[in-house]
Order: structure tokens, then sequence, then C-alpha cells
């Protein structure tokens, strides 16, 4: 069933074209990878795709979810399908948590938002997602505030603010990109998990080819504001048919060549 | 994709009891000012249930006497007991300079926090009327609030109050601005979080640290700002006592009597200089930002 669709999506900033003509759909338990270099869209789109583009950027195109044409619809209607249906997690997680509030309490607000819990439920139920993305001894964590929290960590809180509320799109924008290698790894398999596990499907946005590849089963390349390409993951990686898509396989064929003779060192 | 989950990798950053700072509370401004400040306050407290003499109480005999046993501060040349007048005088002091930064306060901040979430248009025109009340010196406003609505305790609490406004308004915005440009309310947003949820679990929440410091500093402020008007008549009528009205009373005197004037003078000063100094203090022990710091060097 498709949760969410796109056609014809253009986001424009004083007369020009930042993103033009995107059109895709995702549906439930749909792994789709977006893919492209800085500056072509990707978060604009994402941030489209929940009515929440800086002033001043213009839409136009449909954006479906569960039926319904939200484009241009009133932030009032667009609040009950952020978080319940669609949720984001970021790049940046430091900054995308309040520095001043108790972990607990902001995987708790989502979930007094959406499901009208009360405070003490809703605190509960964050502990135990604080379990479930795997804090160490949730109950303390719970109590914390970001800044004693580490990086990874961090982004497990995201993640479980974003899926408290058993959301059925998850949009994620770069997760692991400010993250260590090591713990970006951990994310990843986080991420993967919890997504079998609840059945969520996910929109992953990122520029590492690699990561994506890894994660996703259907991938969209993105440039300049266009969808360049679009197919299974291995379609898109074995028989690229646009240019771009080709140089980014090449390169990124690249780096994995150059990175493994180190690795099988270390492995002996 | 298949790494084993290793949670030995992250570091468990938070510390058995999350470290609550304590020596900010001991930093001597902080102190010092909390003292000065406490002595006004019970000076004015007291006086609400006993002074030495009556507010009207005259010692003919014992006019202009230097500070004694049975006047403690002197009498004026009325022959009046200045050690009340001062305990009265601080109960007004506290009294105006708090519902002064009160009345700040209720225009202040909505009207800053309007700017910092409204259009363009709003808000280039509430920051228009900030800036010319604060460029309207505070005195000034009030003296012409008086001359239109008549010396008046509540006109002398509104005109302070107004003219402190612009500065709470234009901090208020300042800092909301700050933080609705911060991620983590996109991130409240993209969970379905609405607008005032935001404005209150976030943006009043970030920011009432930096309010309640300038709610200091804004007291002081009103505090010479009442003792100005009353200095030239304006402010507070009599009977009522007020430290500028002392001042004034004494003037005529001062060289046979400095005591007079030295401890109205005195008790301003001491007011003004420990609101400064506790502000200064409390701007230690709650910037989150200053904490935070405290707390990674402590670590």
């Amino acid at each position: 069933m498709t949760i969410l669709e796109t056609t014809g999506l253009t986001i424009t900033l004083d007369g020009q074209a930042l993103v033009r003509d995107v059109s895709f759909g995702l549906a439930a338990r749909d792994r789709v990878g977006l893919i492209g270099e800085s500056g072509s869209g990707k978060s604009l789109t994402a941030l489209a795709l929940l009515g929440l583009l800086p002033p001043g950027m213009r839409t136009s195109g449909r954006i479906l979810i569960d039926g319904e044409d939200l484009l241009g619809a009133p932030d009032r209607q667009w609040r009950r399908v952020r978080g319940r249906t669609v949720s984001i997690v970021f790049q940046e997680p430091l900054t995308a948590l309040d520095p001043l509030m108790p972990v607990g309490r902001q995987i708790a607000g989502p979930l007094r938002l959406h499901q009208g819990l009360n405070r003490s439920d809703a605190e509960r139920r964050a502990i135990d997602w604080c379990g479930r993305v795997h804090l160490p001894d949730p109950a303390r964590l719970a109590r914390a505030l970001p800044h004693e929290l580490s990086g990874g960590q961090r982004q497990r809180v995201a993640l479980a603010m974003a899926l408290a509320c058993r959301p059925r799109l998850l949009i994620a924008d770069e997760p692991t990109t400010a993250l260590d290698v090591t713990v970006q790894a951990q994310i990843l398999t986080l991420l993967d998990e919890l997504i079998e596990e609840t059945g969520v499907g996910l929109l992953f946005i990122s520029h590492d080819l690699p990561v994506v590849a890894g994660l996703a089963r259907r991938l969209l390349v993105m440039r300049t504001g266009r969808l360049v390409e679009s197919g299974p993951v291995d379609d898109v990686l074995r028989r690229p048919h646009s240019g771009y898509a080709r140089q980014l396989v090449a390169s990124a064929a690249r780096v994995t060549r150059l990175a493994r003779p180190s690795v099988r060192r270390e492995d002996r | 994709m298949s790494t084993p989950l290793v949670e030995a990798v992250e570091t468990i950053a938070a510390p058995d009891t999350p470290a609550r700072p304590r020596r900010g509370w001991r930093s001597p401004s902080f102190v010092l000012g909390a003292a000065m400040l406490l002595a006004v306050l019970a000076l004015a407290l007291v006086s609400l249930v006993w002074s030495p003499y009556g507010l009207d109480h005259t010692d003919p005999a014992a006019r202009l006497a230097d500070p004694s046993a049975r006047h403690w501060a002197g009498t004026d040349r009325l022959g009046r007991d200045q050690f009340t007048q001062l305990m009265l005088g601080a109960r007004t002091a506290v009294g105006i300079g708090l519902a002064s930064v009160a009345v700040a306060f209720i225009i202040g901040v909505p009207l800053g926090l309007l700017a910092a979430t409204a259009g363009r248009f709003l808000e280039n025109t509430v920051v228009g009327v900030i800036d010319i009340v604060i460029a309207f010196p505070t005195l000034l406003l009030a003296m012409l609030l008086v001359t239109v609505y008549g010396a008046s305790t509540a006109v002398a609490i509104s005109a302070i109050g107004i003219g402190v406004s612009a500065e709470v308004a234009r901090l208020t915005r300042i800092s909301a601005s700050r933080v609705f440009t911060q991620d983590y309310v996109l991130a409240a947003r993209t969970c379905g979080t609405g607008p005032l949820m935001i404005l209150v679990r976030h943006v009043l929440a970030n920011i009432w640290h930096t309010l309640l410091v300038q709610a200091t500093l804004a007291f002081g402020v009103a505090v010479i700002a009442e003792a100005s008007l009353s200095y030239l008549g304006l402010g507070t009528p009599p009977p009522a006592p007020s430290w500028g009205r002392m001042l004034q009373e004494a003037q005529s005197t001062v060289s046979v009597a400095p005591w007079n004037v030295l401890l109205p003078g005195l008790a301003v000063a001491v007011t003004v200089v420990g609101v400064n100094l506790l502000g200064d203090g409390l701007r230690e022990v709650l910037d989150p930002q200053l904490r935070q710091e405290r707390q990674a060097a402590h670590r």
C-alpha cells in the first residue's frame, strides 16, 4: 500500500527552481535510498515531504500522504501527519535535541501529543524506547540532558523520538554522516533492526553510496534538483544508465578499492 | 551491515549523578549581591510590622539630630526619624520596582515573542516601536506620562514599566528568534508539535534564564527611576515615603545634616549595585552555555 506519493514536486526560491519535477512513491516496508551530492536537493525534498520548507520557498506538484494531497494544506493538517505517519531523523543529533530537556521527556513529547498518553505513561514508554534503541541503563539515561550523551547515543535518542509513535514511514536524512565510522556502523545496524521490527518504510538520504546500498532495496539518484535515475539497487549499481550514476558508482568502487588493502592487512 | 552491536565502543558520558554545578551559587558576586538585596528586602518587610516610630511622628525637640540611640539614622528638619523613613522608603522602592518589572515583562515578553514569530512586516513594525521606546529616555517618558495623568503610584509604575518593557521585548525577540532557528525546533515540528507547544516547551524553556537575569537588571533600573521621579516630585505622592524625596527634602540642609542625604543615597546605591551583582551571579549560574562549559571543564 502506498503511504506517500509525490508527483511533479518542484521547489522554487525567488523564481529559481531548486528541485524540479521529482516523482516517486513509497509503500509500507519499502526501503528506498535517495542519493546525490551536496546541494542536489535531497534534504529540501525531505523537508517538503513533511511540509516544513523554510518560508519563502514555493512548491508545486502533489504530495499524497495516505491518498490525501497535503501540498499547500494548512499547518494544522500537516501536524496530524508529522510524527504519526511520517517521521524524520536529521544529520546532526546534537542540535536536533533540545539542550535543556531530559532526553526521556523529548521522546515522550510526541507520544503525549499523538497518543494522548499522560505524562507518567508517556515517560515510561520513552524509557522502553531507550531500551529498544539499545541505550545502556535506559531509566537513568532518560533523565540525562543531550550534552551528557555521546553522538551515537544522541542519534539513538533521535531515532527513538522519530519512531515512538509508530509512524509508517521514516525519512533518515544523512543520519550517520556526523558520526565516527564505528558508531556509524552501529547506528546502521540499529536502523536495520528497527525497520525489520516495526515494519516502517524507509527513505534513506545520503551522499554515501556504499551506506545507502547496504540498507536500501531501491535507489533514487538526484542531481541538481532532478531525479536522474531510479530502480532496484542492483540494477543501478551494475547497469547505471545516466552519466552521473555511472560516475557515482565508479568513484565509489575506486574508494572501496583504495580502502580494501588496509582492511585486509588488519584481518591478518 | 552485519557488524555486531558493540555498545562498549560508545562511551557513557553521563556520570552517576548528573553533575549540577554548585560553585556558581558561591560566586562572590552572587553572594554579595544577594546579601545586599536581602538587607534591603528585610528593611522593607520589617517595616510592614514594625518601625521605630510612626510615619507622621515628629520630634520637634530633636530636629536635624545626628544618629543616636533614639534616632538610629538621625532626624530631618521636621524632626522625623530618618530610619523609619528609610525603612518605609525601602518598601516603596521594592514595591514599585517589582511592580514595574512585572508590567515590563507582561508587556515586553509577549511583544518580543510576537515579533519573533510573526511575519516580516509585523516584526519590522514591532522592532521599530521598540527602538523608538528604547531611544526615548525612560525618565523623560515617565515625566511625560506623569504630566498628563498626574503623579500617582500607578502612573509611576506604568511609566517605568513601559520604559523598561522595550528592552525586555528586544531581548525576548532576539533570544526567541535564535531558538526558532535551532534544529531542535524543526525536529519538534517534524513530530507534529504545534506552535504554542513549541513556544512553551522549547522557546520559553530556553530563554527564561536570560529573561530572569534581565529582570534583575530591570529591577535596578526601576529603583533608580522611582527615586529620580520622587526626587523631582513626580513619583509616589506624599505622605508615602520614598528615598528620592528624602534626598530632595534633605538637600537644603546638607551642610548641617549630611547624614540625611548620605543614607537615602546609600540605600539606592546598595539596592542597585546589589541587584547588578546578583544579576551577574545569576547569569553565571543559569546560563546554559556557561554551565555546560563548566561541567565539561569539571570532567
